[in-house]
C-alpha cells in the first residue's frame, strides 16, 4: 500500500506504524463522573467496519508525524490521508 | 451410513455408486429452537455438541456461503495446547483432548496427526520463560519437555542453528500437538450434525436481527426470517459485523493474516516448527507441501487478502531458519481474516440481549480450539452456564478489568 503523505507525497505504508482507529485521537475527559464508562468505551471498543475507516498512521521511518488515513478495509484502496494534527485542530475549532 | 475399511472395500467391488452426500440440503424452517450464525468450524462444532452431548433438537446453521467456506479453510492446520494463562491453559488442553478422539467421535477421518511441536528458544531468558510455560502446561494435565540443543538437532537437522543473531538454544516441545484436516473436520461435524436432524441451511446470510424488549425473536435471513428461541453467532472474523446488527460494538478489530504453501516435497519437517522471534512457524501437510506464516499484516482489513512486505517477512523468517526452505517454489497464498480481541483471547459468552449468545475474538488461533469451542458454545447455549474450562470467556471481561493477555502487550491488536 502506498499511502500519499500530505507533505512527502506517496510513501510505502512499510514506513509507517499502525494504531487503528483515528476515534483514538478522542481521548475522554478524566475528570467527568462518566470517566470509567468512558475510558472502557475508548480502549476496548470498536466500529471495526467493513469499508472506509478512518485509521492513525505513524510515519516512524520518515518524518515522525501522525496521520489520518481514510482507507476501505474491503479493498485496501486508500482514499485520503492527512496530518493527524491539522485534523485535530479542524475539529477543535469545530467544536 | 458409517464410514469404515470394509465399507471402502465394498464400494470399491460395486463401483462406488453406494456413497452419498454428507448432508441434507433443507429448506429452512420458519422457527428453530436453536439458531447458529456462522456454518465454519465453530458453528458446526456447537450443533453437533448441542445435538449429541446436550440432547437438542430444532438446531439450525445459517451460512452465509457454503460450509466451511470461512476460516476453517484458511488456516494452517495446527492443533496445540501450548498455553501459559490459568484462563487459556485448560480449555486448550481440553479442545486437545476432544481432537485426540475426534475421528472416533465423528467416524469421520479428520486425519489427525500428532506429530509435535516445537517452539524454539534462543536466549537464556526465553528458557525461562518456556520453563515455566511448561509447567504451566504439565499442571493443566498437557504434556510439556524442554529441549536441549542436541535433541533437537537429533530431531530436526536442518535449522540454522548458528544464526548470528538468533543462534537455536533449544526447544519447547509438545509431543501431543500436530495437524488436522482442516476442511476434514468442517465435514465431520457438519455430517454429524446433520445425522443428528440439525438443519445446515447454505447460502443464507443473516442480514439483521429482531430484537423485542431486550430479547432475541429470530434473524432476519436472504431466504427470510427464522424465529429462534436462542441464537448463538460464532461468525469470528465477521463478528463487528453481525453483532453490529444487534447494536452492539466489540473488543475485536478484524485483521488479515496470511499463509502459504510450497509445491509438494518428500517428508522433511517431522512436526510443526515456531521460530516465535523470526515471525516464521512451519509444518509439513500430508500431500507434502510446507504449510507455513507468520505475523498478521498488521492493519484492519476484511479483504482476506495481505500485502507483499509481509509475504517477504515470512519468507525471510524461512530463510533465516531453515536455508534450505530457498529451494521449494512457492505454491500459494492467501488469507484470512482475523477476529483480533483486545487481549488476544477469545470470547464465549451471553450478551446483554436476552438469548443472545456470543463466540469470537479467536485472533490466529481458532482452528486449534474448534472442537472446544462448539462444545464449550453447546454447554452455553444449552445451560446458560459456561463451560468448566471456558469460565474467563466473558464479554465483560475488559470492563472488569479481568483480560487474559497471553502476550502481555495490551489493547492493540496488532500486536498481539
Amino acid at each position: 500500500m502506498l499511502i500519499p503523505h500530505p507533505l512527502l507525497g506517496l510513501r510505502d505504508a512499510q514506513e509507517f506504524t499502525y494504531l487503528g482507529d483515528a476515534s483514538l485521537l478522542n481521548r475522554p475527559d478524566a475528570s467527568s463522573p462518566d470517566a470509567a464508562v468512558a475510558f472502557f468505551d475508548y480502549v476496548y471498543l470498536r466500529d471495526n467496519p467493513a469499508g472506509v475507516h478512518r485509521e492513525l498512521w505513524f510515519h516512524e521511518q520518515g518524518d515522525r508525524s501522525w496521520l489520518i488515513v481514510t482507507r476501505n478495509t474491503l479493498t485496501h484502496e486508500i482514499l485520503n490521508a492527512e496530518l493527524a494534527c491539522e485534523s485535530a485542530v479542524k475539529s477543535e475549532v469545530l467544536a | 451410513m458409517r464410514y469404515s475399511g470394509f465399507r471402502v472395500i465394498k464400494e470399491a467391488l460395486l463401483g462406488q455408486k453406494g456413497w452419498r452426500p454428507l448432508w441434507r440440503d433443507p429448506e429452512p424452517q420458519p422457527r428453530y429452537d436453536y439458531v447458529i450464525v456462522g456454518g465454519g468450524g465453530h458453528g458446526l462444532a456447537t450443533a453437533y455438541y448441542l445435538a449429541k452431548t446436550f440432547q437438542k433438537s430444532r438446531i439450525a446453521v445459517l451460512e452465509k456461503g457454503w460450509l466451511g467456506s470461512g476460516n476453517i479453510g484458511r488456516n494452517t492446520t495446527i492443533i496445540r495446547s501450548n498455553y501459559l494463562l490459568p484462563g487459556n491453559e485448560p480449555f486448550y488442553e481440553f479442545s486437545m483432548k476432544l481432537w485426540e478422539n475426534l475421528e472416533q467421535e465423528t467416524n469421520f477421518n479428520s486425519m489427525v496427526s500428532q506429530r509435535g511441536i516445537i517452539n524454539l528458544i534462543h536466549t537464556d531468558a526465553q528458557r525461562d520463560a518456556y520453563r515455566r510455560r511448561g509447567n504451566a502446561m504439565l499442571f493443566a494435565g498437557a504434556d510439556a519437555q524442554l529441549l536441549s540443543p542436541n535433541e533437537l538437532r537429533e530431531m530436526v537437522p536442518f535449522l540454522n542453528y548458528d544464526n548470528a543473531r538468533f543462534p537455536i538454544k533449544g526447544g519447547l516441545f509438545q509431543r501431543r500437538a500436530g495437524t488436522a484436516r482442516h476442511d476434514g473436520v468442517a465435514w465431520g461435524y457438519a455430517r454429524g450434525a446433520d445425522m443428528r436432524g440439525v438443519d445446515i441451511i447454505q447460502n443464507c446470510e443473516v442480514t439483521g436481527m429482531r430484537i423485542e424488549g431486550g430479547k432475541v425473536l429470530g434473524v432476519e435471513t436472504s431466504r427470510g426470517y427464522i424465529a429462534a428461541g436462542k441464537v448463538g453467532v460464532a461468525v469470528a472474523g465477521s463478528s463487528s459485523r453481525v453483532m453490529s446488527m444487534a447494536g452492539m460494538r466489540l473488543p475485536v478489530e478484524s485483521h488479515v493474516l496470511q499463509a502459504f504453501v510450497s509445491e509438494g516435497l518428500k517428508p522433511v519437517i517431522p512436526g510443526v516448527i515456531t521460530f516465535g522471534a523470526g515471525h516464521f512457524y512451519v509444518s509439513q501437510s500430508d500431500k507434502g507441501g510446507l504449510v507455513f506464516g507468520g505475523d498478521i499484516d498488521g492493519y484492519n482489513s476484511y479483504a482476506q487478502r495481505g500485502n507483499l512486505p509481509v509475504v517477504e517477512d515470512v519468507l525471510e523468517g524461512g530463510m533465516a531458519l531453515m536455508p534450505m526452505i530457498g529451494r521449494a517454489r512457492l505454491l500459494r497464498s492467501w488469507g484470512g481474516i482475523m477476529d483480533m480481541s483486545m487481549d488476544g483471547s477469545p470470547i464465549i459468552d451471553r450478551t446483554s440481549v436476552d438469548g443472545l449468545y456470543f463466540n469470537g475474538g479467536w485472533c490466529y488461533g481458532g482452528f486449534k480450539a474448534t472442537p472446544a469451542s462448539g462444545f464449550a458454545f453447546a454447554h452455553l447455549l444449552a445451560t446458560d452456564r459456561p463451560h468448566e474450562t471456558a469460565t474467563a470467556y466473558r464479554l465483560d471481561r475488559f470492563a472488569r478489568g479481568y483480560l487474559i493477555d497471553e502476550k502481555g502487550v495490551g489493547a492493540q491488536p496488532n500486536l498481539h
